[in-house]
């Protein structure tokens, strides 16, 4: 997903001379193109996030739609009042960049998962939050975030994931819901990098049911949920991320909204597969670690 | 009594209407806004290229208060150069007013909005870096208080602007000696301060942050200078001006009564 995220800001700097990247002194291997190509637009800017936070502030202030970028934790949790009091709360045109969302920095331990961002990043107003599914979905939603003026947070996961999507391309709008697969009575909502393990455990058991991937936790297409959540009887919602304040927590607020605006007469079960409410503390690839934490998929959340 | 120059009625105006604010509203923070009254009075006399018919010319140079707590010393002095009339800062802190009482970037002539500290350096490193990518002469004025220099993320900011060879951006530190629990010395003391930035690659200067001359001309060399971002360190007074709010940590958090309001005021009359 980097890298589809790296090439697809490379294309749209060429044209949109606004274009800034920001680095953290990392993107080993992966932010090099750019800063060759548009050194002008470029600036590692050393091992301190809440000042990358405020600099792109500042470059925003005068025009730049700044991307800053660093692993997990550190361009948001670390940054975290630079990114509500400087960059949202005065509007401004900064994309915070995370690679290695959830799990993926699986070994590195607890200071390297991003598992409480999404939580922390949508209580704050002006704020568009976005975790891609899949590298197809990582390239529309860099091109979105380019065009769109104003704060947002890009979860991508690491290099390496496959695509999930049968299209050759896609042009994600604000708040889309992305059908992967149509089935019946039972639907799964995937955020983030759950995608592939969610189509793959679907495909290889043989269910028939509905995938969709949300690459917007914030906003969500409120009338497309409805339709779905009217046309299921149960919702299986999955993420690497928190089981408070997270996608599920997203999905449980919005359908309530719903059934409170009278629009959702009959609302469907929704069973959340999120992090309970814990810290992991063992070494682990990130699968491991997934179903360390219970993000898994089993035959009988199927049965109805 | 001898005629009053211009920048010395400038902060005197400053600090009356400032005083009148913080009683008004039952206000705080009155004796951070008098430390800084001489040094905006200079700044907005005779340094910062800012035209208040219009307040968002991108030729303009860039203040930003980073002690955003003393928000009714840059009011005052918006007010006073014509940004918005001065009737409007009787609404300070009151319900439904955009003057709250921390500044606000929703009014004319303020950069941001500023109450967190340890903020704006970063945001101003952001405006000067700009700046130089763009090629555009301006200039990037911050001002900061000692106490929030405990604040990490502003080492970050002068850590970067040297790297940067930011020489566009001015920081001024208003070095009035008191944070909110006493003095800067017993809390976590910044000396030796000027020596700090000289080792972190900046242009130092130190300056009576009183001496409205003194001000002009070092804010004029620090102006002339390339290479380096500079700081000042003004040596200043909390609660500059009146006797009993002079180096009084009590007027951190009081506003006065309507005796000390009309005794203040009597004082600057006299000045």
């Amino acid at each position: 997903m980097r890298t589809a995220f790296i090439n697809q800001l490379i294309e749209v700097a060429k044209t949109n001379k606004k274009i800034f990247l920001l680095v953290g002194d990392l993107g080993f291997s992966v932010v090099e193109p750019f800063a060759e190509l548009f050194p002008d637009r470029f600036l590692n800017i050393g091992i301190a996030e809440q000042n990358m936070a405020g600099v792109a502030a500042g470059l925003a202030m005068e025009g730049y739609c700044v991307y800053i970028y660093s692993i997990a934790n550190f361009p948001t949790l670390r940054c975290m009042e630079q990114i509500r009091y400087d960059i949202c709360y005065h509007n401004l045109n900064v994309k915070i960049v995370a690679v290695g969302g959830g799990f993926a920095y699986g070994s590195l331990g607890a200071s390297h998962h991003a598992t409480e961002e999404i939580g922390m990043l949508r209580t704050i107003p002006n704020m568009i939050v976005c975790a891609p599914g899949d590298p197809l979905e990582a390239k529309s939603i860099t091109t979105f975030t380019a065009q769109h003026i104003g704060p947002c947070y890009i979860r991508l996961g690491k290099a390496g994931e496959p695509i999930v999507h049968t299209e050759d391309s896609l042009d994600i709008s604000l708040g889309e819901i992305l059908e992967i697969r149509k089935g019946e009575i039972i639907a799964v909502f995937s955020t983030g990098a759950m995608l592939k393990y969610v189509s793959d455990f679907i495909l290889e058991n043989n269910l028939n049911i509905s995938i969709y991937s949300f690459p917007f936790i914030k906003p969500i297409d409120k009338k497309k949920l409805n339709q779905i959540l009217n046309a299921h009887h149960k919702i299986l919602t999955i993420e690497e991320h928190q089981a408070s304040g997270g996608f599920g927590s997203a999905i449980l607020e919005l359908t309530n909204d719903l059934i409170e605006e009278g629009k959702l007469s009959k609302p469907p079960i929704i069973q959340r597969i999120a992090i309970p409410d814990k810290f992991i503390s063992k070494a682990g690839s990130r699968n491991y670690l997934r179903k360390l934490a219970g993000l898994e998929l089993n035959k009988s959340f199927f049965i109805y | 009594m001898t005629k009053k120059s211009k920048v010395e009625l400038l902060a005197q105006k400053i600090r009356k209407l400032s005083l009148q604010m913080v009683y008004d509203a039952k206000a705080s923070h009155i004796g951070g806004s008098l430390s800084m009254a001489d040094i905006l009075a200079v700044l907005y006399s005779d340094i910062l290229n800012v035209d208040p018919l219009f307040p968002n010319n991108p030729t303009r140079d860039r203040f930003l208060l980073s002690k955003g707590h003393a928000c009714t010393g840059l009011y005052a002095v918006l007010a006073l150069k014509g940004f918005f009339p001065i009737s409007n800062l009787s609404s300070y802190a009151k319900d439904g007013s955009d003057f709250i009482a921390h500044t606000n970037h929703h009014i004319p002539g303020i950069e941001i909005s500023a109450g967190s500290l340890g903020h704006a350096l970063s945001v101003c490193c952001g405006l000067a870096l700009a700046a130089k990518r763009k090629n555009c002469n301006w200039k990037t004025f911050c001002l900061v208080s000692d106490g929030e220099l405990d604040e990490g993320s502003n080492w970050e900011a002068i850590l970067l602007a040297p790297q940067l060879k930011l020489d566009n951006l001015i920081l001024i530190i208003d070095y009035n000696k008191i944070q909110s629990l006493g003095s800067v010395k017993d809390v976590i003391n910044l000396e030796p301060l000027i020596d700090k930035f000289k080792s972190f690659r900046w242009e130092t200067f130190e300056v009576d942050g009183h001496n409205h001359d003194l001000l002009k001309t070092v804010f004029t060399n620090a102006l002339e200078l390339d290479g380096k971002p500079k700081v000042i360190v003004a040596h200043t007074v909390k609660g500059k001006g009146i006797s009993f709010m002079e180096n009084n940590l009590l007027w951190h958090y009081k506003s006065p009564s309507k005796d000390q309001l009309d005794e203040a005021i009597y004082e600057l009359s006299k000045k």
